[in-house]
C-alpha cells in the first residue's frame, strides 16, 4: 500500500547500521517490509496460515540469498538480486493495464485470471462456465472461501526449508491462483493465469499459485508473465500442484518478463498412481532467469514430461533446473531442454533425477541441446543422475553447437540466402519444443514471439 | 552454358581437382564417371559453391558469367541445381516449406511474383507424381526418417519443382534399387529440355542404361582423361577404370 513506507524504513535502518554486511540489511529490508505486510492483513495475522509465512521468513533470513559457492547456484549469481531493494506491493497499483493490452494473452480460453504485479486484477479477469466443483479464484479468496483445501495443500509441495526463494515467496504468499478440479472432471478449455508486471519501481511480485486436481481430473494451464514496463522488477514466483490418480495436467508457461527484470520461479509437483504431469517452459524474457521444476513420483506408474526452451539474447542469462525425484516403481519421466543463445547471453541447466531404491523399472529420459549463436555466449549443461536401483533405464544426453554447415549449405544451394537459411533452421530447432504445446492459440503466439525475439538478437 | 577451364580444388593443400576441362551445352546429357576419389563429387560441390574447395587455378562460366565469384543460393538463383549425393536431414523443417521458400527466392530473383499458398500446392501435387510420391511427404520434416531412396527421390522432387536449367545430379543412382532408379530417371528423362542441361556423376554405368548421354567423360585423379560417346560407359563397366590410367600414362610417358 505505502511503497514510500517501506523504503523510508529501510533507509533508517540502512543509516542507523552503516556496518551492516549485504545479508544484516538485506534481513533488515525484508524484515520491515514484512512488518508492513502483517499491518496490511487486517487481523488475520493470527491464522495457522500465517505461521507458516512466519516460519517462512525466519528461515529466510537463516538461508540469506545463495551465492555461487552454493553447488545449486554454482553458475548463477542473484548478488543482483540480493543487492537491490524491491518494494513489496500489498494491493492493485492505482493504474492497472487495459483489457486490450494483455488480450492477446487469452489464448482463446474463456478462463483467464489477470495479476497485476502479482494482485488479482478482478476486472481483467473472466471465468466461463466451468463443471460443478471446479473451483477458479484468487489465492486470496481461496484463503477464505477454501480453508479446508488451502490447509491440505499449501506449502506442501513447495519446500522451504534448503531455498531461500521458496521461502521468500512463501512468507510474502498473499495472492496467485487457486484451481481445484474435483473427482473424474475434465475442464476442456485451458485456463490461462497473467502475471503483469506494471510500473517504474523496483517492485517485488511474489505470486502464489496453488493447482489440485483429484483423482482423473484433466486440466491444461497457461501461465504467462508479461509487463508493460522495461524496469527492474523481481518476479519470484511459486506454483504447486498436486495430481491425483490418474489425473492429467499441461502445464505451459510463457516467460516474457522485462529485459531488465529478475525473475525466479519455482514449480513444484506432487504425483499419484498412474498421474500425468506436462510441463512446457519457454523462457523468452529477463535479465536473470532461474527455473525450478521439481516434480515427485510417489506412486507407481506415473509419467513426466518437462520440456523446455530459452531464447537468450544480450547478456540475459536464464538458468533452468528440473528434478524428478523416481520414489517409486514403474514410472517414466522424458526430458527435453533446449537453448538457443546469441549476443553475450549464458544459459545453465541442470538436470536431477533420483531413482529411489524402490523405483525398478524406472524410464527417464533426459535431453539438453544449445544452439550457440555467437562465440561470446555460453551454456553449462549438467545432468545429474542419482541411481539408487539396479533395473531401470536411464539415459542422458547434451550437445553444443553451432548451426550446421551443411543443412545451411543445403539451403543455399536452392536458393535460399544465408540470412534466411540461419532463421530457418534456427526456428526448426525451437519448434521442436513448441509444437509440444497442445494449446493452439499459445503455440501461435510462441512462433510470433520466438520468431521477433530471434530477429531481435540478430540486430543487438 | 557451362565451360569449365583448368579447374584445380585442394582441400586443406590437398588438391583434388588437378586441371579439369568440361563444356557443356544447353540440351546435353553428360555422364561424368570414375573411380572412388577421383574427384567426382568434388567437382559437383565445387559448382554448387560449397566453400570447403579453394579454387587455386582456372576457371568457371555459366551462361557467360564468373560462376567462381557467386555465392551457392546465387547459383541456385540463376538454374543451377546440385543433387547430393547425401541429401541432409532438417528436421522441423517441413518439405513443403522449404520448397516453397526456395521456389518464391528463385521466382523472386527471375522477377516473378510468390506463388500463393494455393498456385504452390497445385505445383508440388503434380511434381511429385513425377517421381511416384505421395503428398504425405510435403508435411514431413525435409528428408528426415527418409530411407535412401526416398531421400534421392526427394532431391528428383525438387529438382521438378524448381526447374534449374543447369543440374547436377551426385551420384543419385546410389542407394536405389531398380524400380526406384527407374522412376527416378523417367522423372529426370521428364525433366530434360532443349533449354536445359544435365551433368549425372556416377560411379556405375546402371543409370546411364535409363538416362542416355550425350557424352561421357572419365574423371580420374581430378582431370578428365578420357571422353567419349555413351559406349564409352559400357567398356568401363566391362574393363574398369585401370586401363584408363594405364593409357593416360602411357601417352604422358615421353617417347
Amino acid at each position: 500500500m505505502d511503497q514510500g513506507g517501506s523504503r523510508k524504513i529501510f533507509d533508517a535502518c540502512v543509516r542507523k547500521e552503516v556496518g551492516m554486511s549485504h545479508q544484516q540489511k538485506t534481513n533488515v529490508w525484508y524484515q520491515s517490509s514484512f512488518e508492513l505486510f502483517e499491518k496490511s492483513l487486517n487481523g488475520e495475522a493470527t491464522t495457522p496460515l500465517h505461521a507458516i509465512r512466519r516460519g517462512a521468513l525466519e528461515r529466510f533470513h537463516a538461508l540469506g540469498f545463495p551465492t555461487t559457492k552454493n553447488e545449486e547456484w554454482r553458475f548463477t549469481n542473484v548478488a543482483p538480486i540480493a543487492k537491490a531493494a524491491f518494494t513489496p506491493t500489498f494491493g492493485l497499483p492505482g493504474h492497472i493495464p487495459s483489457a486490450k493490452e494483455i488480450e492477446r494473452f487469452s489464448f482463446g480460453t474463456p478462463h483467464r485470471l489477470v495479476f497485476v504485479n502479482g494482485h488479482f486484477a478482478k476486472d481483467l479477469s473472466t471465468v466461463g462456465k466451468l463443471s460443478a466443483g471446479v473451483a477458479l479464484t484468487n489465492l486470496a479468496t481461496a484463503f477464505k472461501q477454501h480453508r479446508d483445501l488451502v490447509d491440505a495443500h499449501f506449502s506442501k509441495y513447495a519446500p522451504f526449508d534448503e531455498n531461500p526463494f521458496v521461502a521468500l515467496n512463501t512468507a510474502f504468499a498473499q495472492d496467485g491462483a487457486f484451481i481445484y478440479v474435483p473427482e473424474g472432471c475434465q475442464v476442456d478449455d485451458a485456463i490461462s493465469l497473467v502475471f503483469v508486471a506494471v510500473g517504474s519501481e523496483p517492485f517485488y511480485i511474489p505470486p502464489r499459485n496453488l493447482i489440485v486436481l483429484e483423482e482423473r481430473a484433466q486440466l491444461q494451464i497457461v501461465e504467462s508473465f508479461v509487463t508493460t514496463t522495461n524496469a527492474s522488477y523481481f518476479t519470484n514466483v511459486v506454483s504447486e500442484i498436486s495430481l491425483g490418480r490418474d489425473a492429467v495436467l499441461e502445464h505451459d508457461k510463457l516467460q516474457h518478463e522485462s529485459l531488465q527484470a529478475f525473475h525466479i520461479a519455482a514449480i513444484h509437483v506432487r504425483q499419484k498412481e498412474r498421474s500425468n504431469f506436462t510441463s512446457n517452459s519457454i523462457a523468452l524474457g529477463g535479465s536473470l532467469v532461474r527455473n525450478n521444476v521439481t516434480t515427485v513420483l510417489g506412486a507407481e506408474w506415473c509419467e513426466a514430461t518437462l520440456n523446455g526452451l530459452s531464447v537468450g539474447t544480450g547478456t540475459q542469462l536464464i538458468d533452468n533446473h528440473t528434478t524428478i525425484d523416481h520414489a517409486k516403481p514403474n514410472c517414466a519421466s522424458h526430458e527435453l531442454y533446449k537453448a538457443i543463445l546469441d549476443g553475450k547471453s549464458r544459459g545453465v541447466f541442470n538436470g536431477k533425477i533420483f531413482v529411489r531404491t524402490d523405483a525398478q523399472k524406472t524410464d527417464a529420459k533426459q535431453t539438453n541441446m544449445t544452439l550457440l549463436l555467437s562465440d561470446d555466449a555460453t551454456i553449462d549443461t549438467k545432468p545429474q543422475l542419482e541411481i539408487f536401483a539396479d533395473d531401470v533405464k536411464c539415459t542422458h544426453g547434451a550437445t553444443v553447437g553451432q548451426l550446421d554447415e551443411n543443412q545451411v549449405f543445403y539451403l543455399r544451394s536452392r536458393g535460399i540466402d544465408e540470412k534466411l537459411a540461419a532463421d530457418i533452421l534456427t526456428f526448426a530447432f525451437a519448434s521442436d519444443v513448441v509444437n509440444r504445446v497442445h494449446v493452439p492459440a499459445l503455440r501461435e503466439q510462441l512462433e510470433f514471439l520466438v520468431h521477433a525475439k530471434l530477429n531481435e538478437g540478430r540486430k543487438s | 552454358m557451362l565451360e569449365i577451364r583448368n579447374l584445380h580444388a585442394s582441400v586443406n593443400g590437398n588438391e583434388i581437382l588437378s586441371g579439369v576441362d568440361l563444356t557443356v551445352r544447353a540440351g546435353e546429357i553428360h555422364a561424368i564417371m570414375g573411380p572412388n576419389g577421383s574427384g567426382k563429387s568434388t567437382l559437383a560441390q565445387v559448382l554448387a559453391g560449397r566453400d570447403a574447395y579453394e579454387i587455386t587455378e582456372g576457371e568457371v562460366l555459366y551462361e557467360g558469367k564468373n560462376l567462381l565469384e557467386m555465392d551457392p543460393e546465387e547459383r541456385a538463383r540463376e538454374g543451377v541445381f546440385l543433387a547430393f549425393q547425401y541429401p541432409v536431414e532438417i528436421p522441423g523443417v517441413s518439405n513443403s516449406y522449404f520448397l516453397k521458400s526456395a521456389l518464391n527466392a528463385i521466382r523472386k530473383h527471375r522477377g516473378l511474383e510468390d506463388l500463393d499458398a494455393i498456385e504452390f500446392l497445385q505445383l508440388v501435387k503434380q511434381r511429385l507424381k513425377l517421381v511416384d510420391m505421395d503428398e504425405s511427404f510435403l508435411q514431413r520434416p525435409v528428408n528426415e526418417g527418409f530411407s535412401g531412396g526416398e531421400k534421392k527421390r526427394n532431391e528428383i522432387f525438387h529438382m521438378a519443382v524448381l526447374e534449374p536449367k543447369l543440374a547436377i545430379l551426385d551420384e543419385t543412382d546410389s542407394g536405389l534399387d531398380i524400380d526406384a532408379l527407374r522412376i527416378v530417371a523417367d522423372g529426370v528423362n521428364k525433366l530434360h529440355r532443349k533449354d536445359n542441361a544435365i551433368v549425372i556423376v556416377t560411379h556405375y554405368q546402371r543409370l546411364l542404361n535409363y538416362i542416355v548421354p550425350d557424352f561421357v567423360h572419365v574423371l580420374v585423379d581430378g582431370r578428365i582423361m578420357k571422353s567419349g560417346s555413351k559406349e564409352l560407359a559400357l567398356q568401363l563397366e566391362e574393363k574398369g577404370y585401370d586401363w584408363i590410367k594405364a593409357e593416360a600414362e602411357k601417352s604422358l610417358t615421353p617417347a
